[in-house]
């Protein structure tokens, strides 16, 4: 690495021997990494690598234990993320609803920033807020829609918000966590050639991201994460499948199973059902036996079929059938009723109750949906649950102090085995599970995919955004997008292996 | 991320330890070790504080707020916070008097007429909160308003007692059935007064559905994240309008027991009521450093304040002084709660 240690004296910024330890998880340990002023280096790394963690440590949102950070030659240790920005270090974050406030035009939370530092002056005028804000539009490359209310517009507009909000910060650094997850190919292509520009301007870019096909179009460098240490870095032409085994840490081709041969009728059949006015029409017939993954861009519409079929929210048109009758649940307890389980995606918001509350523990969690059968006396009996909850710490390896432990004490992976352990205590007929792979390590989402697959009596539906994952968990793959569902990958389950050539075609390369 | 165990905390030196173990201690017995340092520091000032009789008369004096408070508590397990108990408690005093002397009932139809009374204010605040979605704060609030002007209506504003001029000019000559007063006057044994059992009677009703049944579960599930719950198949609405139900129906018992103490209908006996019950329910949440509304926390809080109460009367602090006194309580647990209650991450 002598490379990186001349550039740590010169312009951009260095990152030296990094570690950050969040209770027992070594989060970062002695990661290395630099960025140069007109350079785009993509940041590749599964779930839980220490992405998240160094671009905080960055951003100045969390502090680094040991290590330096040298910004164009200058020890860089930022306190706050207000530190991070008057440095020209700016991050936008793949949640693009913490750019703005509801409320707010769009214009005005272009001018968020000078608001806050006061260098808006105390009075402001509509007619100076939108001169300044169309400047800020301008010099991004988007038309911003800076009349509406930022609290109204979709994902992908707030994605193109953040950034326009962010260059006008005079950044030296920017840094994008995953930013074409919610834009569509066209805003996609857009965003690269105005980052291309920004480079070329002398802007220093770190481009997060597990998108092969993103990373191929835009960066002169890749630095792999894995288990928070840097395994590898590649520079142009950049080996792709080598990149890939270095981020999962083993052979790809042995990591994804088998398609098994779909037994049995449909347990579950979707004709022609539109989760929205106007949305995709979704043919779909789920057998026992079988896990199907939908894989999509985020807005694609995956969680809101789940909703559907779980009946915590109404399709718009189309048919429902379960076992050859018509499926109009009246909402999740029906659906619970009926063998229909779905775990939703962001653990925290969709399944865990706040761990100082009564149904904080890992036994409460599991017991959650299963009380009335569970506690057919309506008073909480201990020992049930708890003994469900041991079943579930042992069948998938949940390393906690045992049944009573606060989730909040649990990393993301066990967490997220727990939601499932929640789901198939009582054998499903149908499974759901959205994005059951989220913030979870590379381990545990191998103990996931086993766990999901284990149960082969059942129809698993499962929704995630990455495509690696699904491979890695179902027999059959469909893409969801705003013409309906196509089929990833066709023929025999190992022809679909991870090349970067498959997620880099005109029809496969963006998966929206 | 490969080896993760999920006991934290293995570098810290074991004085550090000790210190945060004994930190955790304070906390959590905070307010029983005020409760005992109150009660030693009376008991010396004025020895007739520690008798039997004066504890019961504590317990006497803080039955309704305790019964009050406990269903503030209960309404925030399901993530509300009911602020119309005060004036269901004040209207059900008026309610009980009127239903005594200008309808001349008689003990147990009063009493079922006041409960009826309580419950529907609770599913007219559950209608308000989970039909229409007005914010639950609001929404009680806005009821509390509404009741402390609809107590005064039937009366005109007079309060009610035998031989209470109508608003029509007729005089009403119904008496209050010594049944009803004996709810509020009676002793058990001589020793418990009836209001003291009931308190002791709804705590542990209340204790045993928050904390020991599926419901209590769920109610307390749908107050820590509603979608959650929701999502696991419980109905939320339902739960929510039991919350506000239960709160209620508390809060009518309430005003039973002050209307059978005081013997007439008072129309301003229920104005200290609300932040009276509100403060215990928040006390509630330093007690054992629950962090959250809990039943046994919120009876505590109330016993609390009325053991200060007792003994500043005893020591001959003044009377007006009563309500700064609740208002530094509560902020001292508060305080304990939220800022020195904070778990080690």
């Amino acid at each position: 690495m002598s490379a990186s240690v001349q550039r740590a004296h010169s312009a951009g910024l260095a990152v030296r021997g990094a570690c950050k330890r969040f209770g027992s998880t070594q989060a970062l340990s002695g990661v290395d990494f630099d960025v140069a002023p007109g350079e785009i280096v993509g940041l590749m790394g599964a779930n839980g690598a220490g992405k998240s963690t160094l671009v905080n440590v960055l951003v100045g949102a969390t502090q680094a234990d040991e290590g330096e950070i040298r910004l164009e030659g200058r020890l860089y240790a930022p306190k706050s993320p207000r530190d991070a920005i008057a440095a020209g270090i700016v991050a936008i974050h793949q949640a693009t609803d913490r750019a703005g406030a509801a409320g707010l035009t769009v214009a005005e939370t272009l001018l968020l920033d000078r608001f806050a530092d006061g260098r808006s002056g105390f009075f402001v005028s509509p007619a100076s807020i939108r001169r300044q804000a169309a400047s800020i539009a301008e010099r991004s490359g988007f038309a911003l829609p800076l009349d509406r209310d930022f609290g109204e517009i979709g994902a992908a507009e707030r994605q193109l918000v953040a950034i326009a909000r962010a260059l006008s910060a005079e950044a030296r650094v920017l840094i994008l966590d995953e930013p074409t997850a919610s834009l569509s190919s066209a805003e996609a292509a857009r965003l690269f050639d105005v980052l291309e520009g920004l480079a070329a301007r002398g802007l220093a870019i770190v481009y997060v991201s597990h998108r092969m096909a993103d990373l191929k179009r835009l960066a002169q460098r890749v630095a792999v994460l894995r288990g928070g240490r840097k395994v590898a870095e590649f520079r142009q032409p950049i080996d792709f499948s080598a990149a890939l085994q270095a981020m999962i840490g083993r052979a790809i081709d042995s990591a994804y199973p088998r398609a098994r041969a779909a037994t049995g009728q449909p347990v579950l059949e979707l004709i022609g059902l539109r989760s929205r006015p106007g949305g995709p029409s979704i043919h779909l017939a789920l057998r026992a036996g079988e896990v199907t993954a939908i894989t999509g861009a985020l807005g694609a519409g995956k969680s809101r079929l789940l909703l559907n079929i779980f009946g915590a929210e109404a399709p718009a048109e189309g048919e429902m059938r379960l076992d050859g009758d018509a499926w109009r649940p009246s909402g999740p307890a029906e659906a619970i009723a009926r063998g229909i389980h779905m775990a939703g995606e962001d653990r925290r918001r969709t399944s865990f109750i706040p761990a100082d509350w009564p149904g904080g523990s890992i036994a409460a969690s599991i017991a959650l949906p299963h009380m009335r059968r569970w506690f057919p006396h309506g008073f909480v009996v201990p020992a049930v649950e708890r003994a469900a909850a041991f079943e579930a710490i042992h069948r998938l390896d949940i390393r906690a102090i045992g049944p009573e432990a606060r989730l909040d004490t649990l990393s993301g992976g066990n967490q997220q085995k727990v939601v499932l352990a929640r789901w198939q205590a009582v054998r499903p007929r149908v499974l759901l599970l959205d994005e059951p792979f989220q913030g979870v390590d590379v381990g545990a989402r191998a103990d996931i995919a086993a766990a999901v697959r284990a149960q082969d009596d059942i129809a698993t539906l499962v929704a995630t955004s990455d495509p690696e994952e699904a491979l890695e968990v179902a027999d059959r793959i469909f893409v969801l997008d705003s013409h309906g569902l196509r089929r990833f990958g066709d023929g025999v389950r190992t022809e679909v292996s991870i090349d970067p050539a498959l997620s880099d075609g005109p029809e496969d390369g963006r998966l929206d | 991320m490969a080896a993760l165990t999920e006991t934290r905390r293995p570098r810290e030196g074991a004085a550090i330890n000790l210190t945060a173990a004994l930190a955790l201690l304070v906390r959590r017995y905070a307010v029983f070790l005020l409760l005992a340092t109150l009660v030693i520091v009376f008991s010396i000032a004025e020895p007739a504080f520690l008798g039997l009789s004066n504890f019961m008369s504590v317990l006497q004096a803080v039955s309704v707020v305790a019964i009050l408070s406990v269903g503030v508590t209960i309404s925030m397990a399901v993530g509300g916070f009911d602020l119309s108990v005060g004036a269901v408690a004040a209207s059900s005093v008026m309610a009980a008097s009127y239903a005594m002397v200008v309808w001349r009932l008689d003990a147990f139809e009063t009493v079922a007429f006041v409960i009826a009374f309580g419950l529907a204010v609770g599913l007219f605040n559950a209608f308000l909160i989970v039909k229409v979605g007005v914010p639950d704060l609001l929404a009680t609030l806005a009821v509390n308003f509404l009741l402390t002007g609809l107590q005064l209506i039937p009366t005109a504003g007079r309060s009610i007692a035998t031989g209470l001029i109508l608003p029509s000019g007729a005089s009403a000559n119904g008496a209050f059935d010594p049944n009803f007063l004996a709810i509020g006057r009676r002793r058990l044994f001589d020793v418990a007064p009836l209001p003291v059992l009931l308190m002791i009677v709804v705590a542990i009703v209340a204790f045993v559905l928050t904390e020991r049944t599926r419901v209590g579960r769920l109610l307390f599930a749908v107050g820590g994240n509603e979608i959650a719950a929701r999502l696991a198949g419980a109905p939320t609405a339902r739960l929510k309008t039991l919350a506000y139900c239960l709160s209620a129906t508390l809060a009518s018992i309430g005003g039973v027991i002050v209307a059978a103490r005081v013997g007439r209908g008072d129309v301003s006996s229920g104005a200290s009521l609300l932040l009276d019950s509100v403060a215990p329910s928040l006390i509630g949440f330093a007690v054992l450093a629950a962090r959250r509304p809990n039943v046994f926390g919120a009876v505590v809080g109330a016993i609390f304040v009325g053991v200060l109460l007792n003994g500043l009367t005893m020591l001959n602090v003044p009377y007006y002084t009563q309500d700064f006194v609740k208002g530094a309580v509560l902020v001292g647990a508060l305080g304990l709660t939220y800022g020195l209650g904070r778990r080690p991450a």
